[in-house]
């Protein structure tokens, strides 16, 4: 075996209350393809932090090249020769590429000679990997995807030998993540280390050669790529078995329960994100709305719950219509039955602030269940509230306790819970399973296919193709406010990453 | 020529007006493009006001008392840096604090030490910043010899020989007629500090558009992840841009109580932090639209001190609150509708906290 580029010895950090990582022993071997999985808050992202010294371990040791190595900030690691893409982008978004690359790199105390070396250097790592991006375009107006080749030439500007990728590819279209993953495969054949953070099962067996699992802060195996299935490291990072698609029946779906028709939203700027949609949904199906994140599928979810204005179209509840001009009342759509999972719960579907209670009749609290007179009910929230904790398997199962201090599986099963307890005739929910645990997925996946088999009308938006394609009955697949193909649950990956890339619809035009 | 005269007064009580206004907010532009809100810029200007008359009339000396307003101030700077980078307070908190504390303790001190009820004793000449107006430039060019006598000989014959020929572009241009008038007053016949605030400006801009220093500080203000994960202190270049602040701020102070006013005079700023503030969004935090800001609320400034009681055409007498109020109106109509969203940096007023 390889030498090791990395070691890990006996790491330890805690966030408060909170150990992100106990004890890990972690050997990463040069010139190798690393993956490292584990469910969200299973700690992947702080151990790679603590590897380039943005956060500092409680203890342990870190040997880079075999010689111990004191990284106490980002500069001592940069040194050493590892760079890091991090989850969420570090760059200052209303700079140049330029800039954003040069910062903290910079030659001397004047940016002229920086910006010139910076430019001819940009220049020779495009051409030796194919990273191309504008030097002079400003980071908040280019697409996500080139966002995050900034990020790596940031990394090899600097002249990192590991780099390190946490979660790449959540923000990316299945062919821009094969681009990646081309990248990624050169970068090896160069001599250069890759760990690759992911959540996603498949791209650790199609590109990694060696796997570490994580789960709850520890590493609990690490196996050969090419020795391991799917199925095995899904049940190391949950430690359970765990069904990775849900069973579901054939849909038997009846009478249209939301029409859509010719739908076009504006956003703030007066940019048209959802171009003359029409859809139908009906009672006893799900149909799920694909697209890579930003291609109007938020405005539309806000438009069809009255958050949202509309432009023009409409949309008919149970043949009713709703209004569309922004000034819809939430709780009067709800007593017509339609039920909202907003995609950011923490900003709209949830007061993180609030207890658990609270937040479990969120909305619904002028029900006369809750009421006694013109005070709360505090008893029968009470009662309520530990009721949906049983049924949802809520954890921690204190209705007292601060919402933010639950974790975002839980969090979500709060407010799904809250909207299907309802009862409504139609549910609308946006990314259901956003920072949510394997364990808690299947969970939540179970719900939504056992609402529609009592016969209620799903409508899932997710940016999450699996997602979709175990669900839905039918797949809207959008890409620029429009809807560019309907598929039944059997298409394959392939076909609806095309359309959501918007390839078939520019070949057919 | 009564008008061209009144206009030409006018202009220059604007500039006048305007100086501490544009080093309060150039000062409070480094501080918040580094992610600091300064509401504390008006204490940190009384303290400065406060130093500098006080060292100037005990040492008979406006550079020492310059140099003590500047101490005074980068230690406040220093004070709200702590409060709020290091110990990552609120930060518009620790700002006001600072504004309560300059505000009783230069009074107390003033008091304690004076005798002169908050004041300090009124600046002899030397101890105050003179104009060079065309006498002092023409004096200066007839008077002037190379020496060698002593050190202090030298070195003031080097500077003159460094100032030798702007001040005969100078002399030239103030004796063009009917240009040359307007000239001397306008352009000359204001202190050095007043072109050290105007040189600050383009300063500014080279400092914050072509330095390293300016690359890390605008992204400090933006994005200070990206910056730690750079392998750049955000502490410490926090503190730098707010030594920045502290020095601008003592150099406004100074300007009030050592050029504009003869000594000190309790709560001599009287809101001048918060125009500076105003002019700083109103200028959407640059340093041209700063000076062009400063100008401006320069100008209502000096207008409605040359309105009062005097009845305008059309409209008849205009209260001097309405003036004195019009700054705030303006930029709160301004941004409303005519100049734009003024989006401040992004990661102002937020603590750096990596771990919660
Ligand atoms: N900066 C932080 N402050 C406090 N807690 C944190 C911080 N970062 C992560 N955590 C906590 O540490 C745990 C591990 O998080 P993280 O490393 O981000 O997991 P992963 O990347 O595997 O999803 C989580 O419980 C998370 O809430
Ligand atoms: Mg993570």
């Amino acid at each position: 075996m390889a030498q090791a580029a990395i070691e890990l010895v006996g790491i330890n950090k805690s966030f408060g209350a909170v150990r992100a990582n106990r004890d890990i022993n972690l050997e990463i071997a040069r010139g190798t393809i690393h993956g490292i999985v584990g469910e969200n808050g299973a700690g992947k992202s702080t151990l790679m932090s603590i590897l380039y010294g943005f956060y500092q371990a409680d203890s342990g040791e870190i040997r880079v090249g075999g010689k111990p190595a004191s990284i106490k900030t980002s500069n001592d690691a940069i040194a050493l020769g590892i760079g890091m893409v991090h989850q969420h982008f570090m760059l200052v978004d209303n700079f140049t590429v330029l800039e954003n690359i040069i910062l903290g790199a910079e030659t001397n105390a004047l940016l002229k000679s920086s910006i010139a070396k910076a430019r001819s250097e940009l220049d020779r790592l495009e051409r030796e990997y194919g990273l191309e991006v504008d030097p002079d375009a400003i980071i908040e107006e280019l697409p996500v995807g080139l966002q995050q080749r900034v990020e790596i030439l940031k990394a090899l500007y600097r002249g990192a030998e590991i780099l390190i990728l946490d979660e790449p590819t959540g923000v990316l279209t299945p062919a821009e993540a094969d681009h990646l993953f081309r990248i990624l495969r050169q970068l090896k054949e160069q001599g250069k280390t890759v760990v690759l953070i992911t959540h996603k099962l498949r791209e650790i067996m199609a590109i990694t050669d060696t796997v570490s699992v994580m789960r709850q802060g520890t590493m609990v195996a690490t196996r050969e790529t090419s020795k391991t299935t799917v199925e095995e490291l899904a049940e190391l990072m949950v430690g359970r078995r765990v069904l990775l698609r849900v069973e579901k029946g054939e849909a038997a779906a009846g009478a249209v329960k939301l029409a859509v028709k010719n739908l076009t939203v504006k956003d703030s700027r007066g940019v048209t994100m959802v171009d003359d949609i029409s859809f139908d949904l009906r009672a006893g199906e799900i149909v799920g709305i694909a697209g890579v994140a930003g291609n109007g599928q938020s405005e539309l979810l806000e438009a069809i719950s009255g958050i949202r204005r509309a432009v023009s179209g409409s949309v008919m509840l149970d043949g009713k219509p709703i209004d569309l001009t922004g000034a819809a009342d939430p709780g009067e759509l709800r007593d017509r039955g339609l039920a909202h999972v907003p995609e950011d719960r923490h900003h709209v579907g949830l007061v993180l602030a609030f207890e658990e209670n609270e937040n479990s009749i969120l909305g619904y609290h002028d029900d006369p269940r809750y009421l006694k007179g013109p005070f709360l009910n505090i008893d029968a929230i009470m009662a309520d509230a530990t009721d949906k904790i049983e049924k949802y398997d809520i954890r921690p199962g204190n209705p007292r306790l601060k919402t933010a201090n639950f974790s975002g599986g839980n969090q979500q099963k709060i407010v799904l819970a809250r909207e299907i307890e309802q009862d409504p005739g139609v549910l609308i929910v946006g990314q259901p399973t956003r920072g949510v645990d394997v364990g808690a997925i299947e969970f939540i996946h179970k719900r939504l296919i056992a609402m529609r088999d009592q016969g209620k009308a799903v409508l899932v938006v997710s940016v999450e193709l699996d997602e979709i394609r175990s669900l839905s009955d039918r797949i809207l697949v959008m890409f620029a406010g429009r809807i560019v193909g309907e598929r039944g649950p059997d298409a394959t990956e392939g076909e609806l990453g095309l359309l959501m890339a918007g390839i078939e619809q520019e070949a057919a035009a | 020529m009564d008008t061209l005269n009144a206009i030409v007064q006018v202009l220059d009580s604007t500039i006048r007006l305007s100086v501490p206004l544009l080093l309060a907010c150039l000062a409070g532009l480094y501080s918040e493009r580094s992610g600091i809100f300064d509401i504390g810029l008006e204490g940190k200007m009384l303290v400065g006001a406060f130093a500098g008359a006080a060292a100037a009339s005990v040492f008979h000396s406006a550079f020492i008392g310059l140099g003590m307003a500047i101490l005074i101030s980068v230690a406040f700077a220093m004070v709200h840096g702590f409060a709020s980078i290091t110990h990552r307070g609120n930060q518009i908190v620790s700002g006001v604090a600072i504004n309560f504390i300059a505000a009783g303790s230069t009074i107390i001190l003033g008091q304690a030490w004076f005798q002169q009820g908050g004041r300090t004793p009124a600046l002899q000449p030397g101890e105050r910043f003179e104009s060079i107006t065309a006498d002092v430039i023409s004096n200066f060019l007839a008077t002037y010899s190379f020496s060698t006598a002593s050190v202090a000989d030298l070195l003031v014959s080097i500077r003159g020989l460094i100032l030798y020929l702007p001040a005969l572009l100078f002399d030239a241009l103030a004796r063009i007629p009917g240009f040359g008038p307007i000239f001397a007053e306008l352009v000359l016949g204001h202190s050095v500090l007043v072109y050290f605030a105007f040189a600050m400006v383009p300063f500014t801009w080279w400092v914050l558009f072509r330095t390293r220093f300016g690359l890390r500080l605008r992204a400090v203000g933006e994005n200070p992840a990206a910056v730690d994960t750079a392998g750049i202190s955000v502490t410490w270049l926090r503190y730098r841009a707010l030594i920045c602040t502290g020095i601008l701020t003592g150099v406004a102070g100074a300007y009030l109580s050592m050029v504009q006013n003869g000594g000190f005079v309790k709560d001599m700023t009287a809101g001048k932090g918060y125009i500076a503030l105003a002019a700083l969004i109103f200028a959407k935090w640059k340093p041209v639209n700063a000076m062009f800001a400063c100008l401006l609320f320069g100008f209502l400034d000096a207008a409605s001190i040359r309105l009062q009681g005097s009845p305008l055409p059309v409209i008849g007498k205009v209260p001097a609150q309405f003036m004195q109020a019009l700054p705030y109106v303006l930029t709160v109509i301004l941004l409303a509708g005519f100049i734009g969203k003024a989006i401040p940096p992004r990661a102002g007023g937020v603590p750096y906290v990596k771990e919660r």
